[in-house]
C-alpha cells in the first residue's frame, strides 16, 4: 500500500440494547422467534398507534453513556428519520437528531503495547426496523419481529488510523457492553453493527477529503478487511488521478468485494423533525447517580488493578476482566484473602479448560466460587494434592458437596506424615533393587520412576513435597 | 319524521327504554341517509351494546354515560369495526383496537351508534374531501355541513345521537359545529388520549365532542379525559369532576378580539350577531375587555406548514406494502409506492403531503418549517397572554356560515381561511368551544366561539351556558 497515504476513519456501531421489552411497545425483545409473531400495532405502525418510550431503555443508555464517560443531556428529544422502505412499517424511525442523549465520551483501544484513546461523538437512542429477507425466486420477504427493537447508536470521532485500531476499538465497545449488561454484543445475530466512515488523504495534509461509508460490516474481521479494502481503492483512484465521492458501500465478506448500495427510496434527505409523539425525555441527576452507583468496576480499572495490584501477567490480566462474570468470580475467590495469582491460575487453566472441553458459557459453569475455594484452600494448606484438586473440581460438575465435605467423606486427606511415608519409600527401595542400582549408577531420572510409585502405591494422596524430600534422602543414604 | 329520541337524563333514569332508543336513533340515521353523516351504522353492536349497559345499571353500576348514544368519526378506531377515514387508500380495512376515547365512552355506558363521514385523513373544511360519501348540511342540502367532522355534526344535528366525537386539528369540530347549530368542544392538547385516533398534524391533533348543550357535552368530556399510558402526550392534569353542570357563580371578564371581529371576510350577519352577543353580555353584567393581537394574523400559513409537515409524515405509513389499497398494476417496489399512493389519497390529502414533504426537505427546512415553529410559539405566547388577563377569550367561530357545495373546491386557500379564527387555539394547545347563537338572514346558523385556559373546559362550558341563555330566541 502506498505509505504517503493516511487512513482517517470512524465507526458508527448500533447495539441493540438488552431489555425485556421493545423501546415504544410492549412487545418482547427476543431474537429468534416465529417471523411477525412478536408485534403490536404499535411497531407495525397500525393507524392510530402511538409510540410509548419504555424507561428501560433509558437506564441502559445512561449505564452506557456513563461507562464511556459521555454527557447525557438532562433533556434529550427524539426525531423522526423519514424515508421509504419495506421493513419501516411507519415509514420513518425514531431516532434523536439534533438533540442526542448523550455526547462525548472515549474509549481506550490496545494495538500492540500503545493504549490510546478513541474520541466518541454522540450516543443516541433510536428504534432499529425489520428484516427484510430477499428469497432465491427474487421476491422479499419482511419480518417485523425486529421493528422498534431499542438501539443505540454510538458514533466515533474519525479517529482510526489504521484498520487494526478500527478492529480493536469495536472489540472494545463489545466487551465493554456485554460487561455493563447494554447488549449481547451478538454480531452474527445482528444485536451488534457496524459501519465505517472511511476517507484518506496524504500525510501532512490537514483537510479531510471526501468519505464514504460502508455498510453490513458484521464482524471484527470485516471491519478491518473492509477499511483496508476501501483504503487502498481510494489511495488508487486518487493516484490514477480520480476522484472519491460521496456514497454508501456494501461489503461483501465473501467475496471480500465493496459494491454500492442501491440508493434508498428516493433522496437521502431524510427530513428530520422532532417526533411529536413523545415529550422531550428528561432524565434527572438523581436517575444518572443511580445507574452509576448500579454500574461494574468497568474492565480497564479491573485490568489496571490485577496488572499492579495483583501482578498477574498479562494473559491473565486480559482474560480475566474480558468477561464480568469470569471478572466477579475471581474477585470473589480473593475475597478470603486468597493469593491473586494462585486464584487467577486455576480460573485461568482449570476452569477455562472445563468450559472449552464442554462448549460451556461462563454461565453454565456449575461450581461456585465458595466451591472452588475450598478446593485451592485445601491444596495450598496442603491436605490434598494439586492433581487431587484437580480432580475433585472435575468431580465438582456431578457433585453439589463441598470441597471439605467431599474429601473427608473419601478420605483423600493427603499422607504427608513422615514416619509413614518413610515406611512405604523403604518398602519400594526393597521390592526394586535394580532401579536403586540404576539410580547409583547415576541414573536420576529414576527417581521419577520412584515418585509414580509412591503415588500409586498411596492412591495419590501422598504429599508430593515431603514425598519428595524422604524419597531423596533415602535413595542418597540407605545402602 | 322518527319519534325523537330521548334526552341522555331521561334515559338515564329509565334504562329499560335503551334499546328501544337505539333502534329510534338508528331509524333516524337510515331516514336521514341521503344527508351522508354515516359511513358504517354498527346496528348489531348497538344493540348488543345497549342490553350490557341496561344490565350493568340493573346489576347497580352507576354509569355516568348511561343513555348516551354516540355516533365516531371514522378516523377514530374501533376494533374489528372498517376504519375508513374517508379514503381510499384503506379500503374499509378493520381496526385491530380500540381508541382510548370510546373504550372510555363505552366503559361510562355510551352506546356507540355508527361511524360517521370526514373529509379525507381529517383534511378539509367541509366534508367535500371524502372520497367515500358526499355529506349535505341538515337546513340546505346544497350547502356544506363544514368539516372535516361534517359527519359527526349532522349526525347530532338530525338527532340520530347525543353527542359525537369529530377530531380538531385546525377547526375540524366547532367549524361545523357553528356550520350545523350545535355545540363542539376543542379540549386542552393532551386532555384526552389520542390513542386510536389517525394522526393527521400530531402536534394538534385532539379528539373533541359535540353535543347539543354545553351541559350535554360535559359529562362526555368527563369520560374521555385523562391520562393514557398508551399515549405519551396525554396530560395528566386532574380530570374535572362530573357533576351537574351551572353557569359560574361570578361574572366574567371577557376578552373581545377586535382582529376578528373587524377581520375583511367576516360576513356582516356573524358581525352583527357579534355585537349582539357582546352588548347582551355587558348588559347580564359582564366586563368586555378589547383585546388586539396582530400576530394572529399568521396563524393559518404557520398551521399549513406544520400540519402539513406532520402530515407528510404521519401518512408515510399508507403505502400499499401491509394493509389498505395496492395497486393492481404495481410490479416493483417503487410502483408499490408511487401507484398505490398516488391512485389512494384524494387530491388534497396528495396536495398535503407535497406541501409537508417541500417545508421539510434540505434547503427549504430553516425558511418554512423551522420559522413557522417559531412564529406558533410567539402566537401561542400572545394568546396565553391575553388569556391570563381575561377569563374568556369571544369570537365569532368562522368568517362564515355554511356556504355552498363546490363553492370552494377549487381555491384551497379560500377554504383554508375558513378555519381562521379557530386555528389558533390549536397553536397554543387551549381549549376553545363553539356554540350555536343565532341564524344568519338565510336561516343558517351562527356560532360564537370562546377560548379558554390550558385544562379550564369545565369553566369554558360553564361559561358556554351563559351564551346559550342570552341567546337571542327564534
Amino acid at each position: 500500500m502506498n505509505t504517503n497515504y493516511e487512513l482517517i476513519a470512524g465507526l458508527e456501531i448500533h447495539a441493540q440494547l438488552s431489555t425485556s421489552t421493545k423501546a415504544f411497545c410492549r412487545c418482547p425483545n427476543r431474537y429468534g422467534a416465529e417471523p411477525n409473531t412478536l408485534v403490536c400495532p404499535v411497531c407495525l405502525g397500525a393507524p392510530g398507534a402511538l409510540p410509548v418510550l419504555s424507561k428501560e431503555v433509558v437506564k441502559q443508555a445512561t449505564k452506557l453513556a456513563l461507562a464511556i464517560g459521555a454527557e447525557i443531556h438532562l433533556h434529550s428529544r427524539f426525531d423522526r428519520k423519514n424515508y421509504f422502505y419495506p421493513d419501516l412499517p411507519k415509514g420513518y424511525q425514531i431516532s434523536q437528531f439534533n438533540h442526542p442523549f448523550a455526547t462525548g465520551g472515549e474509549l481506550h483501544i490496545a494495538v500492540g503495547t500503545s493504549v490510546r484513546p478513541i474520541r466518541i461523538t454522540r450516543a443516541h437512542i433510536e428504534e432499529d426496523a425489520g428484516k427484510s429477507m430477499h428469497l432465491a425466486d427474487g421476491s422479499t420477504v419482511v419480518d417485523m419481529n425486529r421493528c422498534g427493537v431499542p438501539l443505540i447508536e454510538i458514533v466515533s470521532e474519525p479517529d482510526f488510523r489504521e484498520p487494526e485500531e478500527a478492529g480493536a476499538y469495536l472489540t472494545s465497545m463489545r466487551e465493554l457492553l456485554r460487561f455493563i449488561g447494554v447488549c449481547d454484543g451478538n454480531m452474527e445475530e445482528g444485536s451488534l453493527r457496524c459501519d465505517a466512515n472511511v476517507s484518506v488523504r496524504l500525510r501532512g495534509e490537514s483537510e479531510l477529503r471526501e468519505r464514504t461509508e460502508m455498510k453490513n460490516l458484521n464482524s471484527i474481521r470485516s471491519v478491518e478487511r473492509a477499511i483496508r479494502a476501501e483504503m487502498q481503492r481510494q489511495i488508487q483512484a486518487y493516484e490514477s488521478g480520480g476522484e472519491i465521492s460521496r456514497q454508501t458501500l456494501q461489503w461483501d465478506d465473501q467475496s471480500g468485494k465493496l459494491t454500492p448500495m442501491r440508493a434508498k427510496e428516493g433522496s437521502n434527505d431524510y427530513r428530520y423533525f422532532p417526533e411529536p409523539d413523545l415529550p422531550w425525555l428528561e432524565i434527572t441527576e438523581a436517575d444518572i447517580d443511580c445507574e452509576r452507583e448500579l454500574l461494574p468496576t468497568l474492565p480497564a480499572a479491573r485490568r489496571k488493578r490485577y496488572r499492579e495490584e495483583y501482578g498477574l501477567h498479562e494473559e491473565a490480566v486480559y482474560l480475566l476482566a474480558s468477561d464480568r462474570a469470569i471478572s466477579d468470580y475471581f474477585e470473589t475467590l480473593l475475597v478470603d484473602g486468597r493469593a491473586p495469582a494462585i486464584a487467577a491460575a486455576w480460573v485461568q487453566g482449570d476452569v477455562q479448560r472445563i468450559l472449552n472441553e464442554n462448549a460451556w458459557d461462563f454461565t453454565e459453569f456449575p461450581v461456585s466460587a465458595a466451591r472452588l475455594g475450598g478446593v485451592i484452600d485445601a491444596v495450598e494448606q496442603g491436605r490434598i494434592s494439586r492433581n487431587a484438586g484437580r480432580d475433585l473440581l472435575r468431580r465438582m460438575m456431578t457433585d453439589t458437596r463441598s470441597a471439605d465435605e467431599m474429601i473427608s467423606a473419601e478420605g483423600m486427606e493427603q499422607l504427608s506424615d513422615a514416619t509413614a511415608l518413610r515406611g512405604i519409600v523403604r518398602e519400594l527401595l526393597e521390592r526394586f533393587p535394580s532401579e536403586l542400582a540404576k539410580y547409583r549408577e547415576g541414573k536420576t531420572k529414576m527417581i521419577g520412576f520412584f515418585m509414580g510409585q509412591i503415588m500409586q502405591a498411596t492412591k495419590g494422596q501422598a504429599d508430593p513435597n515431603s514425598s519428595r524430600e524422604i524419597l531423596m534422602n533415602e535413595l542418597d543414604h540407605s545402602n | 319524521m322518527h319519534p325523537r329520541i330521548p334526552s341522555p337524563a331521561i334515559l338515564r333514569q329509565t334504562p329499560s327504554k335503551l334499546p328501544e332508543a337505539v333502534e329510534a336513533a338508528l331509524a333516524c340515521a337510515r331516514e336521514h341517509e341521503d344527508l351522508g353523516a354515516y359511513l358504517t351504522l354498527l346496528e348489531e353492536r348497538a344493540r348488543e351494546q345497549a342490553a350490557q349497559v341496561v344490565a350493568r345499571v340493573n346489576a347497580g353500576e352507576r354509569l355516568p354515560l348511561a343513555g348516551y348514544l354516540v355516533a365516531v368519526k371514522d378516523n377514530i378506531a374501533i376494533k374489528d369495526v372498517p376504519l375508513t377515514c374517508g379514503s381510499k387508500i384503506l379500503d374499509h380495512h378493520p381496526s385491530v383496537f380500540t381508541a382510548t376515547a370510546v373504550e372510555r365512552l363505552e366503559r361510562a355506558g355510551a352506546v356507540i351508534i355508527g361511524k360517521t363521514n370526514l373529509d379525507e385523513f381529517a383534511m378539509g373544511s367541509s366534508t367535500e374531501n371524502s372520497a367515500l360519501k358526499q355529506t349535505l348540511h341538515p337546513r340546505d342540502i346544497s350547502r356544506v355541513p363544514g368539516g372535516s367532522s361534517g359527519g359527526s355534526a349532522v349526525a347530532l344535528a338530525i338527532g340520530s345521537c347525543h353527542a359525537a366525537l369529530g377530531s380538531e386539528t385546525g377547526g375540524s369540530v366547532r367549524q361545523p359545529a357553528a356550520f350545523c347549530g350545535v355545540c363542539g368542544l376543542k379540549p386542552t392538547y393532551g386532555r384526552i388520549s389520542r390513542y386510536g385516533l389517525v394522526a393527521f398534524g400530531s402536534s394538534l391533533d385532539q379528539i373533541a365532542p359535540f353535543a347539543s348543550t354545553c351541559e350535554e357535552l360535559y359529562p362526555v368530556l368527563c369520560a374521555m379525559s385523562g391520562a393514557d399510558p398508551r399515549d405519551a402526550t396525554s396530560a395528566s392534569a386532574p380530570v374535572p369532576s362530573s357533576q351537574k353542570l351551572t353557569e359560574p357563580d361570578r361574572k366574567l371578564r371577557i376578552g373581545v378580539l377586535r382582529d376578528y371581529l373587524e377581520h375583511e371576510s367576516l360576513a356582516p350577519d356573524i358581525a352583527s350577531a357579534s355585537r349582539d352577543a357582546i352588548e347582551r353580555l355587558r348588559s347580564d353584567g359582564h366586563e368586555l375587555i378589547d383585546l388586539h393581537l396582530p400576530v394572529l394574523s399568521y396563524s393559518i400559513p404557520v398551521y399549513y406548514i406544520v400540519a402539513t409537515a406532520e402530515a407528510s409524515s404521519n401518512l408515510a405509513r399508507f403505502d400499499g406494502v401491509r394493509y389498505g389499497f395496492r395497486h393492481p398494476e404495481a410490479d416493483e417496489l417503487s410502483q408499490v409506492y408511487d401507484l398505490s399512493r398516488g391512485g389512494g389519497f384524494g387530491p388534497e390529502v396528495r396536495r398535503r403531503i407535497m406541501m409537508g414533504t417541500y417545508v421539510l426537505s434540505a434547503g427549504y427546512y430553516d425558511a418554512y418549517y423551522n420559522t413557522a415553529l417559531k412564529v406558533r410559539r410567539v402566537i401561542a405566547d400572545a394568546l396565553l397572554d391575553a388569556l391570563s388577563r381575561v377569563d374568556v377569550i369571544l369570537t365569532p367561530t368562522t368568517p362564515s356560515t355554511a356556504f355552498k357545495i363546490g363553492e370552494k373546491v377549487d381555491d384551497p386557500v379560500a377554504m383554508y381561511l375558513s378555519d381562521v379564527f379557530t386555528v389558533p387555539a390549536n397553536l397554543a394547545g387551549v381549549p376553545a368551544l363553539s356554540v350555536p347563537w343565532s341564524d344568519d338572514s338565510n336561516g343558517l346558523p351562527i356560532g360564537l366561539q370562546l377560548i379558554g385556559k390550558s385544562f379550564e373546559e369545565e369553566f369554558l362550558l360553564r361559561s358556554g351556558m351563559i351564551l346559550e341563555r342570552l341567546r337571542p330566541t327564534t
